[in-house]
């Protein structure tokens, strides 16, 4: 292992303080469960001479993924593009539009062949041979084949790529599915609409350090972030044992903070760590602002946990 | 004459192809066409209409927030059940603040790569980066030493040689006109915003739950109420907001000017402007159906650019087209009764070519957005927002129809984001002193009407935004329509031929090296468009596709 002095010298040149960099190497080595010891470890996969290169490919989806990825406070978002990832592809955030940015994705595939990490947003619409939705003029199912092909790894981030998401919803008009269903290629699932970031880069993280997948559930998802049930680590679950609910929307109840699981909360049907970790780093959550789970994080969750203001 | 096209546009949301003919260094004809088809109308018939709001927020997770607001917009309409006063004060926070953030993040992350050359700002000298800093705007970290860093870090990632984002751009095209030290300036303040808008983006968490993707708005009001009645939340936002109108007056606003400085010929000559311009208006001071709303902004429609006359809204005279968009052909339809007959997309440059309807207003293509929502307050005489236009018209030396251009789209956005912003803390005010009256409701009281029709129509960061649904006996979704800025913006023509809003604008914009389409893409971002697409060049003569750079 390179010297702690060394590293921290070379985060320094990247324009990042020591300070800031320990913290979050900490704050990662705690979301991924790992013992502090871990963390000079962490630290060092962090800033290699030789940044990871990333591709991150859009298919049928609405970009939130991307936007909550630019939420992340531990890197931010500007020292994960120039510090710490090599972001070949990205299309909301490269500056080459059309062919010049197609030379991207190729140049990017052909140099790093095999040692890639793919990040997927989005569904594959799959009837009438994918038609309907197309970059540069190919399918997302063929850009979808050729680019898991050749991947170190592929992450699914975000309900669409992981399950099919909003548009497989019933009637599933295009056909759409999971990254994993089209190509035919096992995917980590970050799950979520959109998935909180610090399980998106907790997830890169793991995988740089360790060099394996992290722990993963029956549905592809990393345990350390959906190993626990909303209900059961619910800050309202006292109210629930109380019996005391909330019945509509703005009552005594809800002023109190009182349970949601009469207005149709999830929460007990969800795995994921949001009471823990909340989001927009730790300013709130859906239940937080008297709002029920919808269970975003589920499988097909619009159909299976729909409708959203009905109790289970 | 040569087609052009530019299929995958970056930097937007979703999914883009956009086409030119280029004849004399001059854009003739363009094409606009959106490549995916995700079905969302089709999805929600049958399903229990108060989901719509989760669904059809997924239309876009960019602008996040907006398709709920309108969503809940046209349920509380087909209820009856119009939110309290803290309800409509919570919605208003929570929309504000996605204005900031997201009008802010086009400017610096999706529109400055247009008129910013990251390259040379390499060669800037950090201490006339600092003076130049100095002369604009009075804001911390813009010492030569902030500038330098900036300047070293770049230099470290382009040795690295591994661009990532930035690689294949346009660097050193001739069009890219400012000077290294305003390069290295706007490029500081590019990675000063990206850690702001995590701000921005809690301003909205604090109401709405999280961003993006906000779950606060239920019929008839909100479910943040332990939120709203906080004084500790509010100050919270106040703290934040005070920060945004920081770097909005001494980052944004003269970073803005700054460009606009070089391109002038771009204002004088109306390259990227359109003829007509609808707005909703944006902010309910009180609550009620749509007609009977006080807007905070105004809304109005303005046909041929004649700022003397803006008319009121008449929902009932907008029509979606199918003639040219791959839906089975049918007749002009308002959206409470419009279909989604979708069929495979064969690209036909004399017949369908796009995913897109084709709205129109009284028949008319109508831009919409911050340029159309500025205009119609403007001709509507709202006070701040004429200060507003005045003090950059004057900065700047041009006159009110240097507006009708790319760059008066730029200018509006910003003049919008001042104008919403330095309103927010009266807002929070109007919180506190309608719980100081024991005013604590925050939704509304209602029942299931049986079948019923609602309309939620709004502006939004990228212009006029409405949701129709129809709900039947059986209390579930018989029919739902989106109407949205960018398929106003980006629909293609109609069954008269008339062009779509950034088909016309891109008519007569001129293109210095066509392999290297900046200008094109630059007044694309204007519109700030939500699909994402990309450019190849078609020979007609040979109707062989060349692929051509684009940044």
């Amino acid at each position: 292992m390179e010297h702690k002095e060394e590293v921290l010298e070379r985060i320094e040149a990247k324009g990042v303080s020591r300070r800031d960099f320990v913290k979050y190497c900490t704050l990662v080595t705690s979301v991924l469960g790992l013992a502090p010891s871990m963390v000079p470890r962490v630290a060092e996969a962090m800033a290699a001479k030789q940044r990871p290169t990333a591709i991150w490919l859009h298919f049928a989806e609405c970009t939130g993924c991307s936007e909550a990825l630019l939420r992340t406070t531990y890197p931010w978002i500007d020292e994960v593009v120039l510090e710490v990832l090599n972001v070949a592809y990205h299309e909301t955030i490269m500056a080459p539009s059309g062919e010049a940015a197609e030379k991207s994705l190729h140049d990017a595939m052909t140099q790093y062949k095999g040692k890639y990490i793919l990040i997927c947003e989005g569904g594959i619409p799959m009837k009438d041979g994918g038609v309907y939705g197309k970059v540069g003029g190919k399918t997302m199912l063929d850009i979808a084949k050729a680019a898991t092909k050749d991947a170190l790894a592929t992450i699914c981030v975000g309900n669409c790529a992981c399950s099919g998401g909003v548009q497989a919803a019933k009637p599933n008009p295009t056909g759409a599915v999971s990254v994993e269903k089209a190509t035919g290629v096992k995917t980590i699932n970050i799950n979520g609409c959109p998935p909180n970031p610090i399980n998106i880069i907790a997830t890169v993280v793991h995988y740089l350090l360790l060099g394996k997948l992290p722990a993963l559930d029956a549905k592809g998802r990393p345990l350390f972030a959906y190993g626990m049930n909303i209900h059961d680590n619910c800050p309202r679950r006292a109210h629930y044992e109380a019996g005391e609910f909330v019945k509509k929307f703005g009552d005594e109840g809800a002023m109190k903070g009182w349970c949601l699981a009469e207005v149709g909360c999830k929460g007990p049907n969800t795995f994921n760590n949001c009471p823990q970790v909340m989001f927009n780093d730790g300013t709130n959550w859906p239940i937080g602002a008297g709002h029920p789970c919808i269970g975003c994080s589920e499988p097909n969750f619009w159909d299976e946990q729909s409708p959203f203001y009905q109790p289970i | 004459m040569a087609k052009y096209t530019i299929d995958p546009i970056t930097r937007i949301e979703g999914h883009l192809r956009i086409d030119v003919e280029i004849e004399g260094g001059k854009v003739t004809n363009a094409w606009s066409s959106a490549q995916l088809f995700r079905g969302l109308e089709l999805i929600l018939q049958g399903r229990d209409p108060r989901d719509a709001p989760h669904i059809t927020q997924r239309a876009c997770g960019v602008c996040t927030e907006v398709h709920a607001l309108a969503s809940i917009r046209a349920i509380d309409d087909a209820l009856k059940a119009y939110p309290p006063a803290l309800g409509r004060l919570a919605r208003n926070l929570v929309h504000g603040a996605q204005f900031v953030h997201d009008h802010i993040t086009h400017f610096y992350a999706l529109h400055a790569l247009d008129f910013v050359d990251v390259v040379s700002a390499l060669k800037a000298d950090p201490k006339k980066t600092a003076a130049l800093a100095e002369s604009l705007g009075n804001y911390p970290k813009s010492g030569s030493a902030d500038f330098k860093a900036v300047q070293e870090r770049l230099k470290t990632f382009v040795e690295s040689g591994q661009l990532g984002p930035f690689a294949n751009g346009y660097w050193g095209h001739p069009d890219y006109r400012l000077p290294a030290e305003a390069n290295l300036m706007a490029t500081a303040h590019y990675l000063e915003w990206l850690r702001l808008q995590v701000k921005a983006a809690r301003m909205m968490a604090l109401f709405g739950a999280k961003n993006p993707h906000v779950q606060t708005y239920v019929a008839g009001g909100v479910s943040c109420v332990q939120d709203i009645l906080s004084v500790d939340r509010l100050a919270e936002f106040l703290y934040y907001l005070k920060e945004m109108q920081a770097f909005i007056d001494n980052v944004y606003l003269p970073d803005l000017l700054a460009v606009a400085s070089f391109y002038k010929d771009w204002g004088a000559n109306n390259i990227g402007g359109c003829t007509n311009f609808l707005a909703y208006g944006n902010f309910p001071q009180n609550s009620g159906a749509f007609a009977s709303e006080k807007m905070f902004l105004p809304g109005g429609v303005i046909a041929k650019r004649d700022l003397s006359k803006v008319m009121a809204v008449d929902p009932a005279k907008i029509t979606e087209e199918v003639k040219r968009a791959w839906y089975s052909d049918g007749p002009a339809l308002h959206p409470s009764k419009g279909e989604t007959k979708f069929i495979k997309p064969d690209y036909d440059y004399d017949g369908k070519y796009s995913y897109f309807k084709a709205p129109r207003y009284d028949g008319m293509a109508v831009e919409v957005g911050p340029l159309a929502q500025v205009l119609a307050a403007y001709g509507n005489g709202h006070a701040q927002t004429k200060a507003m236009v005045e003090a950059v018209l004057k900065h700047l030396s041009i006159p009110a129809t240097a507006l009708f251009s790319t760059l008066g789209r730029a200018a509006a956005r910003c003049i919008e984001t001042k104008v919403i912003a330095d309103a927010m803390g009266g807002w929070v005010m109007e919180v506190i002193e309608e719980v100081k009256k024991g005013n604590l409701a925050t939704a509304a009281e209602w029942k299931w009407p049986g079948e019923a029709m609602g309309a939620g129509l709004i502006d939004v960061p990228r212009g006029a935004l409405g949701h129709w649904i129809h709900i039947d006996a059986k209390n579930k979704i018989q029919n739902y329509q989106l109407v949205v800025p960018s398929t106003w913006n980006l629909g293609p023509r109609d069954a008269k031929g008339q062009l779509g809003p950034v088909e016309e604008a891109l008519v007569g914009t001129p293109v210095a090296d066509p392999k290297r389409p900046l200008e094109i893409i630059r007044t694309v971002h204007s519109f700030d468009p939500c699909i994402a697409c990309g450019v190849h060049v078609i020979d007609p003569q040979t109707n062989q596709v060349h692929k051509i750079k684009v940044l």
